[in-house]
């Protein structure tokens, strides 16, 4: 009733291609974008503003970022790879470093170099991809996820000498609004990381659309046929390597210096490269939405269960506990009852609402 | 499909009232977070820190209804050891009036130590966190009471020192591969060339801790005189049951206070006879305090606690005990000074800054002997405490020296260097001047 699409035509050719061809999809666009808004203005009702924000909305929306570079390598190239997190962390690395070396250069335009460090670190990493696949390439990224962590923890001069051997982030300003460090105010914080994360994710839907994406596409369903039409493995393979690099780079760096203000190797360690292995996959392999309901999902559910279960006045600890049960089970019941994720539970309800409510 | 979704909706705003509820408080509490980690790799160890103070703050509650009129609100919030969620807790607990933050996590510590000007906080990481935080004109907001890691390490080298010298030993250095094991290193290795030892490092990292025995195939090939280790929850048995497998000789062994308790020498039990440790807090429940909590909450069926009652009087047990009572005595002593009940954070930064815990107000509240006295001040937060060593006997822990102190002239000019070196790039630091 409310979704459907009779009687929208499509006149143009440019009407044709555009992102959103589809009236209702507009307008939900639009209300996300309002609600974006909103929720700089007011927080998540019942919840405290900061931390509504510092432990929510910003993570969720850093950790979406990761997610997509991530989907982008896993699930449009179709290269599984084990080390986002310490890709991650070399985006943190990167700019910890370029912000000490060029102080006065704006942060925002270090975000987006520590991106390409990251990117330069993920194509080297990626060079094994070209001769194997599946289970090796996983190992082989395994790999850098350990060297990169040793790195990260015995080189002191990646951490500025820090005594504490952590990343103490400095502020840095926007505008003259502190947006680093622990004065920095939460409200510019959202702003930036949102900026951010509509950008990327507008880059990626175009480079997944566009002859790059499908490229990697090709790669991903069948490398030889793709190689006999044109594809070349070698540009294909870095280049997704490199674009998926660049964006945990990016995250990363906001992940350490809007997010966390201080980080040891631990943010980096492998646990966190399953945990966004996990939101690719429960999101959906090879959809952008699914990497925005991934990264949701597994980052504010176990949240939230825990907020409810205070407020019955259940025990931390119990909660810590049946939180790490809950999203167990949840991964499971999802991967057995909807193999490819969210984004295909979002694409079948769209489907019904289409009909709905006269389903025949 | 629709009836799904608006069930969802309803429960949700259903838990959303539910948390907006729960955070009306009544009046005249003092709001005490504890980040606690009795889940993860160190729950052993955390389980212990968290009975502790639970137990001494709802002892205060039971006994005497609070603190000055004003009762005890705990919260306990579950990290598991892990920064981002000690970071997650602060943020969802600062906002309801928090007191102070007791981190029990070094990793936590340094997360908060530059939040807590900020949010007008203090921080209060009793026997861990940075060591510079001792200064404080640098860190007013930071207290690390009653010794710093440095001075700790200072300590253990008297303490060799006085076991046969240090010249020309060989001191190894066993450590967690953490911010917290790292803490002491710029000190060793300012101290070696100075003292005239030579050190050798051997890292654990937190996947390799139950399997050492890559570390003591190095600590036998180089044979160090000593071994010092800086070990924490499931490392410590481990490197113990190693070092008694190469046959290191127990009493050259020595754990720092967080890698000497209960918790890590009973499952070694009588092959340890010998390992020493340091400490600051005495362990034993003959302590007229400790007794009141097992009266008061222990055995009191309308007390909550998670504590198996043999576990009380552990040597991690009674040193959370008293970072509860250091809490209380800053917030006894802001009280006093402001005059009132319900204090806020600013005051209670006042009255940590003010503790004064001398041997009479020690023996007043049960406690005599348990401890040196504290007494704060505006530039020593961390009051450049003593410890002692004790030994394990196989089946518990026999104090075997008096207080040894710290090297205070060596330690303090290096701690003021690293205090300057911390906020050196911080150019908006907020420090206060001490007279």
């Amino acid at each position: 009733m409310f979704y459907r699409e009779a009687g929208q035509y499509k006149t143009s050719y440019a009407k044709d291609l555009q992102a959103f061809p589809i009236k209702q999809d507009k307008i939900g666009m639009f209300i996300w974008g309002i609600l974006a808004v909103v929720v700089a203005v007011i927080g998540i009702p019942g919840l405290g503003y900061d931390f509504a924000m510092k432990a929510i909305i910003i993570p969720t929306l850093i950790f979406t970022i990761t997610a997509l570079g991530l989907n982008i390598l896993v699930g449009f190239a179709g290269q599984i790879s084990l080390g986002t997190g310490a890709f991650m962390g070399v985006g943190a690395y990167a700019c910890l470093k370029l912000t000490t070396f060029f102080p006065d250069v704006n942060i925002l335009i270090h975000f987006v170099l520590s991106g390409f460090v990251a990117a330069v670190i993920g194509m080297f990493f990626g060079l094994p991809s070209l001769r194997i696949k599946g289970f090796y390439l996983v190992v082989a990224t395994l790999g850098a996820q350990f060297f990169l962590e040793w790195a990260f923890g015995r080189i002191p001069w990646l951490y500025n000498f820090a005594d504490s051997g952590a990343i103490e982030v400095p502020t840095r300003t926007l505008f003259g609004v502190p947006i680093t460090g622990a004065s920095a105010d939460v409200t510019w914080q959202y702003f930036i990381v949102l900026f951010f994360l509509a950008g990327m994710t507008w880059i990626a839907s175009n480079l997944i659309r566009g002859r790059i994406g499908r490229s990697w596409m090709m790669i991903r369903d069948m490398d030889i046929a793709a190689e006999l039409i044109g594809v070349r493995p070698l540009w294909t393979k870095l280049s997704a390597f490199a674009v998926s690099s660049f964006y945990c780079g990016v995250s990363g760096a906001l992940m350490v210096f809007i997010w966390l203000g201080a980080a040891e190797v631990e943010s980096f360690d492998i646990n966190h490269s399953f945990l966004y292995l996990f939101m690719v996959i429960i999101g959906g392999l090879g959809s952008i939405t699914g990497s925005f309901m991934g990264a949701a999902f597994i980052w504010i559910f176990p949240i939230l269960l825990k907020e409810v279960g205070k407020s019955f006045g259940y025990n931390a600890t119990l909660m810590e506990n049946i939180s790490l049960v809950a999203i167990g089970v949840m991964i499971v019941i999802i991967l057995i009852k909807e193999p490819h994720g969210l984004a295909r539970l979002w694409q079948i309800s769209k489907q019904k609402l289409r009909l709905w409510p006269f389903p025949h | 499909m629709l009836k799904k979704l608006s069930l969802t909706v309803a429960g949700l705003a259903a838990a959303f009232t539910m948390i907006a509820e729960s955070k009306a408080q009544a009046e005249d509490s003092l709001y005490i977070p504890m980040t606690t980690y009795r889940t993860g790799p160190f729950a052993a160890n955390g389980t212990a820190n968290a009975n502790g103070m639970w137990d001494y703050f709802e002892m205060l509650n039971q006994r005497d209804g609070g603190i000055g009129g004003a009762k005890l609100v705990v919260e306990e919030c579950e990290t598991g050891y892990n920064a981002q969620k000690g970071v997650e807790c602060y943020e969802s607990t600062k906002g309801k009036g928090a007191l102070v933050y007791n981190p029990n996590s070094t990793g936590i510590t340094l997360q908060l130590i530059a939040k807590a000007p900020i949010d007008k906080i203090p921080v209060l990481s009793m026997g861990y966190g940075l060591s510079a935080a001792a200064i404080g004109e640098t860190f007013p907001w930071t207290f690390n009471y009653p010794a710093s890691y440095w001075s700790q390490t200072s300590s253990i080298l008297n303490y060799i020192e006085s076991q046969g010298g240090l010249k020309g030993k060989k001191i190894g250095f066993i450590y967690l591969d953490v911010g917290y094991g790292r803490e002491p290193i710029p000190l060793l290795e300012e101290l070696a060339p100075k003292l005239g030892f030579e050190l050798a490092l051997y890292p654990v990292g937190v996947k390799e801790m139950q399997a050492q025995s890559a570390q003591w195939l190095n600590v036998r090939k180089d044979r160090p005189d000593w071994m010092v280790m800086w070990g924490w929850g499931a490392m410590n048995p481990t490197a113990i049951k190693e070092a008694v497998k190469i046959r290191f000789p127990m009493d050259k062994f020595i754990g720092n206070w967080w890698s000497a308790s209960h918790v890590d020498l009973i499952p070694v039990g009588e092959s340890a006879k010998g390992y020493l440790g340091s400490n600051f807090t005495a362990p034993g429940t003959s302590y007229p305090m400790i007794q009141d909590i097992i009266k008061h909450v222990i055995d009191n069926p309308n007390a909550s606690t998670q504590t198996e009652k043999e576990n009380v009087g552990h040597v991690l047990y009674n040193r959370a005990v008293f970072n509860g009572v250091l809490v209380a005595e800053g917030i006894r002593a802001a009280q006093a000074h402001f005059g009132k009940p319900g204090i806020n954070a600013e005051e209670m930064r006042w009255g940590l800054e003010n503790v004064d815990l001398s041997d009479a107000r020690l023996k007043e509240i049960g406690l005599e002997g348990f401890t040196a006295p504290i007494k704060g001040s505006c530039a020593d937060h961390e009051n450049g405490g003593s410890i002692f060593m004790h030994q394990w006997n196989g089946t518990d822990f026999d104090k075997v020296t008096d207080l040894i102190p710290p090297m205070t002239d060596i330690v303090r000019p290096m701690l003021e260097t690293a205090a300057a070196k911390y906020i050196e790039d911080k150019p908006d630091w907020q420090k206060q001047t001490c007279n």
